[in-house]
């Protein structure tokens, strides 16, 4: 008798129309329609925002968010604010929306299988990009031609890395510890390493000014040791531009095991760039010259040009340590993902149209870009092959395309190349999903047009004698 | 006579498309065989006769110009040939288009003056430069230049547009000889004779204080030197490549094998035929002038045999001129639908069909005679894009007027054919459309996929607007729509939304894998692809709009129409906004008849929206009482 009371639920259940009832406004068109344009809202606010916020900070706040707001940049209008679903939210309502409509209505016909299969590949579309933005990972590996490389480097995240000094390089233990971790004030204690530290101050974006020697006997050094003492790096705001990147640093606090401090030291990720080490020297010249024509500038490259060099070699050297007679050197760099291969720079190609590349940017209509590399896998052996634009090479689960391209600074003859990385496990979804899509959807209106060609149509004749009053057709 | 003229005024306009086939004849100046010799600029391979035309629409807006004194109309080649050999005169000649009222007046220009043959719009170089506020249109020209590209004003534009065309004509006359000389022969005789002597002179000039540099201007050599180095100027990539390859050297320009010379070789033999032919020009003698030109043509037949067939078929497509009598025709054609709806003539509507596909084969056979010409799919660039979307258009016009022959669809695809030749005119101005592919673009199975199937999409959704805006327009202005049309309407609009999403979708998810070939990513939310994205959504939206009945007829015209606006905004609109990675296609200018052309959109959304009672159709329907 205690149940009694459960037997409405009981019915409920077995009702043949519970799910379409509890399914009922998940399943409309009208929520489709509405899902439908919101998503257009959403990508053409996505869209204007690109032109202030830049690439990045559009796409993640707009597509991989659950809820975003748009205003306009011009500071009369920052009131007008436009709430917007995100591309998470939107996606799962339009899955869910299609999910539910099936199961609800689901009654397979001839007629309708063209809908059924282009709504499985925009299913699978969906899911695939959902995938890919869960797993998927860029990075990027750059090297002039000769060079070998096993990683590829993370252009967002930098890690800070401890070696200790080997001439063995096998021997040599390497420990990284990802930024995500390096939080101002976190002790770090790792049993690999003879000593533990503290980080004292982490900058995400950073700035070094140089110290003259004379100045440094005013001043106070930032640290005690290394490259702290010739410079100062001070915390700057992060950048979310596309063509800008941010640079961090990090003041560490090394102690022995037992906690007695052995000093402090300034790591940085300025030598992580190669175009930023052109860019300060020359801005160094510059500020030590007080050049300001580019004849001026040119006369102080030659004369300061061997100075500002020793001053970068400093910023760029690792930092080290000496514990129990063995040295360690850290520094901080961009994250590095290791491959079980490694791949060579054998030769790059690139080619412009003739007699264009002579204009006042001297950049010329680009023509070709093509790297030749060696991949060598220690089980699978070595092959040669070329990668250009529209063709990259597909190895191991990754992919490699062509994506700059070089002089080396030092010796102008050698060329450089990157490849941008790509691990996406899912990428063969949107092929996928588009065959079945358009499939469908040719399965579809092929049935619709098969009906309509075999009706009778309206000829101009009946169309002009027709009086309008015949009309039955109800308008809206 | 109604019989005939459903064939007679088509082959009227037939005779006159196949008039302009006919080749020139020239009378004094051998120009149309001077527009035949092969050149290399910005690593194309073509006529003379396009760098004049693409040249000179830069700076006067049409491929010929009308000379109010001589009376008659000049074209690009004659220009160009006076702008290389005889620069005085050409200096005079009134080709810089100037529409700013403001422009005008800061360089003291005179205004319309009919009694001295000045228009107000047209200046030469010699009146512009004359003036004495040349300093001031350097100022302001580093002045707008330095100026965001968003943030400037119209009379910025117009300023930057001067300074490029005279910096652009002023590579013009330093193409083939040092400006404005006359005798180049002599002076290159004399300098192949002293090069060694001059070499050493020159080399000691520059090391020389300058009161000495000044002395030995006085040497001929030197002079000769100095000549060609200020020929050679320093925006060079403005000057083509005249000097075919020889001895083992590639394509140059005349200064710069001038300058690689002065080592001491002997002068390249097209620079000396360049020479001869430009001296006699100078002095006005027609038969030294086309004796030069007959040897060099044979010159280039043997060494560039290549070079010279394939200038000889892009001279013969610069003279069809296939989109400009299309443009013509499909005017013609829309006229006449028009005529048949107000008078229901069916002749009317055969000689619009008639003219319709007249249009569309030329139309036809000027897009096929450029794939052929470039060796590529249809649209590499959006030129074409506009010449590929009219030619769509114009053909699911045909197919729906094969159906229900209601010359709404003739209407529609005529009037879409001359709109898309007009934009595609307008892109021309800004020069050669035929300019070579960049790395990431240089792929034809890409192009001939992804970018076709994709141009298809916004042309079947332009087609299902229109067709849109003829039921508003014809509904709400005239009393000719009946419900038998409007449901015919209802029905093409349907058909042609499911075409646009089929293509629009395949076309948008190929370009995302294409994009997973060159980038890495599948999906980068670049604002070309989020306009793409934008047309699928939309085009679905209307389906299921109409499948859950949300919307009927009238609903879906609206919807429709603000279809032109989704793939007007993909199609120029993004391009606008000046970034991301499709920003090649920049145009400037166009921004203001985007916005036009959006107003009028929404101003007819807005009259489709007005009940029934408002309209000159439908009166008294029962349906017009319920709404």
């Amino acid at each position: 008798m205690e149940f009694a009371g459960l037997r409405p639920v009981v019915r409920l259940f077995r009702s043949p129309h519970f799910v379409k009832r509890l399914l009922a406004p998940l399943t409309s068109l009208r929520l489709t329609v509405t899902l439908l344009a919101l998503g257009i809202a959403v990508v053409f606010f996505g869209t204007l925002a690109q032109t202030e916020d830049g690439l990045y900070v559009a796409q993640s706040r707009y597509f991989r968010s659950w809820f975003s707001t748009w205003s306009p940049h011009t500071p009369s209008l920052k009131w007008i604010i436009i709430p917007l679903p995100g591309g998470y939210l939107l996606g799962t309502a339009l899955l869910v929306n299609l999910i539910a409509a099936h199961i609800a209505r689901f009654k397979f016909s001839w007629k309708k299988s063209g809908i059924l299969i282009s709504h499985l590949g925009i299913i699978v579309l969906l899911v695939g990009q959902l995938a890919t933005d869960m797993f998927a990972r860029e990075s990027r590996m750059s090297f002039a031609e000769g060079e070998w490389r096993n990683y590829s480097e993370d252009f967002q995240e930098t890690e800070l890395v401890f070696l200790s000094d080997t001439s063995d390089a096998a021997m040599q233990s390497v420990v990284a510890i990802p930024e995500s971790l390096l939080k101002t004030g976190e002790n770090f204690v790792l049993p690999v390493l003879p000593f533990t530290f503290k980080v004292r101050q982490w900058m995400p974006n950073s700035d070094p000014v140089f110290v003259p020697p004379m100045m440094a006997q005013t001043n106070a050094p930032q640290t005690s040791h290394g490259i702290g003492r010739v410079f100062t790096f001070t915390e700057v705001p992060v950048t979310r531009k596309m063509d800008d990147k941010n640079v961090p640093s990090a003041l560490l606090e090394i102690a022995s095991t037992n906690g007695t401090s052995l000093g402090t030291w300034a790591v940085s990720d300025w030598a992580g760039e190669p175009s930023l080490k052109f860019g300060a020297q020359r801005y160094w010249v510059r500020s030590f010259s007080g050049a300001t024509s580019t004849g001026q500038m040119e006369e102080a490259m030659q004369q300061y040009f061997p100075m500002t060099r020793s001053i970068y070699s400093k910023l760029i050297e690792p930092q080290s340590i000496t514990v129990d007679g063995r040295k360690y050197s850290f520094l901080l760099r961009p994250r590095r993902y290791y491959q079980p291969f490694s791949v060579q720079l054998l030769k790059t190609t690139h080619e412009v149209y003739a007699g264009t590349a002579d204009g006042p940017g001297g950049e010329g209509i680009p023509k070709n870009f093509q790297s030749r590399v060696l991949v060598d896998h220690p089980t699978k052996g070595r092959r040669e092959v070329d990668i250009y634009m529209n063709n990259p090479l597909r190895y191991e689960g990754l992919t490699f395309f062509q994506y700059q391209m070089g002089r080396d600074e030092v010796a102008a003859s050698r060329g450089t190349s990157t490849f941008q990385v790509v691990k996406n496990p899912s990428w063969l979804t949107p092929y996928l999903g588009c065959v079945l899509v358009s499939l469908g959807l040719l399965v579809q209106f092929g049935i619709h047009l098969g009906a309509f060609l075999s009706k009778p149509r309206n000829a101009a004749a009946s169309a002009a004698a027709a009086p309008a009053s015949t009309s039955s057709t109800s308008r809206r | 006579m109604k019989r005939f003229l459903p064939l007679l005024i088509p082959a009227l306009f037939a005779v006159w498309f196949f008039k302009d086939l006919a080749p020139a004849t020239d009378r004094g100046f051998a120009y149309s065989r001077l527009g035949k010799v092969p050149i290399l600029f910005k690593g194309r391979h073509q006529p003379l006769d396009s760098f004049a035309r693409n040249s000179l629409v830069q700076i006067y807006e049409r491929y010929a110009f009308y000379d109010a004194t001589e009376k008659r109309s000049i074209p690009a080649i004659e220009w160009l040939a006076e702008a290389m050999f005889k620069t005085e005169a050409s200096r005079d000649r009134r080709v810089f288009r100037i529409d700013h009222p403001d422009l005008i007046s800061m360089l003291q220009l005179p205004m319309k003056d009919d009694a001295r043959g000045f228009d107000g719009k047209h200046y030469s170089f010699n009146q512009i430069l004359g003036g004495t506020n040349i300093n001031t249109l350097q100022e302001q020209s580093s002045r707008a230049a330095a100026r965001a590209e968003a943030q400037r004003d119209t009379f910025d534009q117009a300023v930057l547009r001067l300074g490029n065309a005279l910096m652009l004509y002023n590579a013009l006359l330093n193409t083939a000889r040092p400006a404005g000389m006359t005798q180049l022969v002599p002076e290159l005789n004399a300098f192949q004779q002293a090069v060694p002597r001059g070499t050493n002179a020159y080399d000691a000039a520059r090391a020389k204080s300058s009161d000495e540099k000044a002395d030995l201007q006085q040497d001929p050599v030197v002079r000769s030197v100095a000549r060609f180095l200020y020929q050679r100027g320093d925006r060079s990539d403005k000057v083509p490549l005249i000097l075919p390859p020889e001895g083992g050297a590639a394509w140059a320009r005349f200064a710069d094998r001038m300058l690689e010379f002065v080592g001491g070789n002997t002068l390249p033999q097209a620079a000396i035929y360049w020479a001869r032919m430009g001296d006699a020009y100078a002095a006005g003698d027609t038969g030294l002038f086309n004796a030069a030109l007959i040897e060099y043509e044979r010159y280039c037949v043997t060494q560039l045999p290549k070079d010279v067939t394939k200038a000889e078929r892009e001279t013969f497509f610069n003279r069809m001129a296939p989109f400009y009598h299309a443009l013509v025709i499909y005017i013609a054609a829309f006229l006449a639908a028009l005529f048949f709806w107000f008078r229901f003539s069916e002749t009317a509507r055969q000689i619009s069909t008639n003219l319709t596909v007249l249009a569309l084969v030329i139309h036809m056979v000027g897009l096929v005679f450029r794939m052929w010409l470039e060796g590529r799919p249809p649209v590499t660039n959006l030129y074409s894009s506009a010449i590929f979307i009219g030619w769509g258009s114009v053909v699911l016009g045909l197919v729906l007027e094969r159906f229900w022959r209601n010359a709404i669809g003739l209407a529609v695809g005529s009037m879409l054919g001359f709109v898309t030749l007009i934009i595609a005119h307008n892109l021309a101005l800004e020069g050669d459309t035929m300019e070579m592919l960049r790395a990431v673009l240089d792929t034809n199975f890409w192009l001939a996929t992804h970018v076709v199937i994709v141009t298809l999409g916004y042309a079947s959704t332009y087609v299902a607007g229109f067709l849109a805006i003829v039921y508003v327009v014809r509904g709400f202005f005239t009393g000719g729509l009946d419900s038998a049309t409007a449901r015919a309407l209802t029905r093409m609009v349907y058909g042609i939304v499911c075409f646009a999403t089929l293509f629009s979708f395949v076309g948008t998810v190929l370009g995302g894998i294409w994009a997973d070939q060159s980038w890495g990513r599948f999906w980068g939310w670049d604002p070309k692809e989020n306009g793409a994205l934008i047309i699928v959504l939309w085009n679905a939206l209307i389906l299921h709009a109409r499948w859950g009945g949300l919307v009927k007829e009238r609903g879906l015209m609206n919807l429709a129409i603000a279809g032109n606006v989704v793939t007007s905004w993909s199609w120029f609109g993004v391009n606008m906004l000046g970034i991301g990675l499709h920003s090649y296609g920049f145009m400037n200018g166009a921004f203001q008849v985007l916005a036009a052309f959006v107003g009028s959109q929404v101003l007819l959304i807005g009259l489709g929206s007005l009940p029934f009672k408002h309209w000159k159709s439908f009166k008294g329907t029962p349906a017009a009482a319920q709404s």
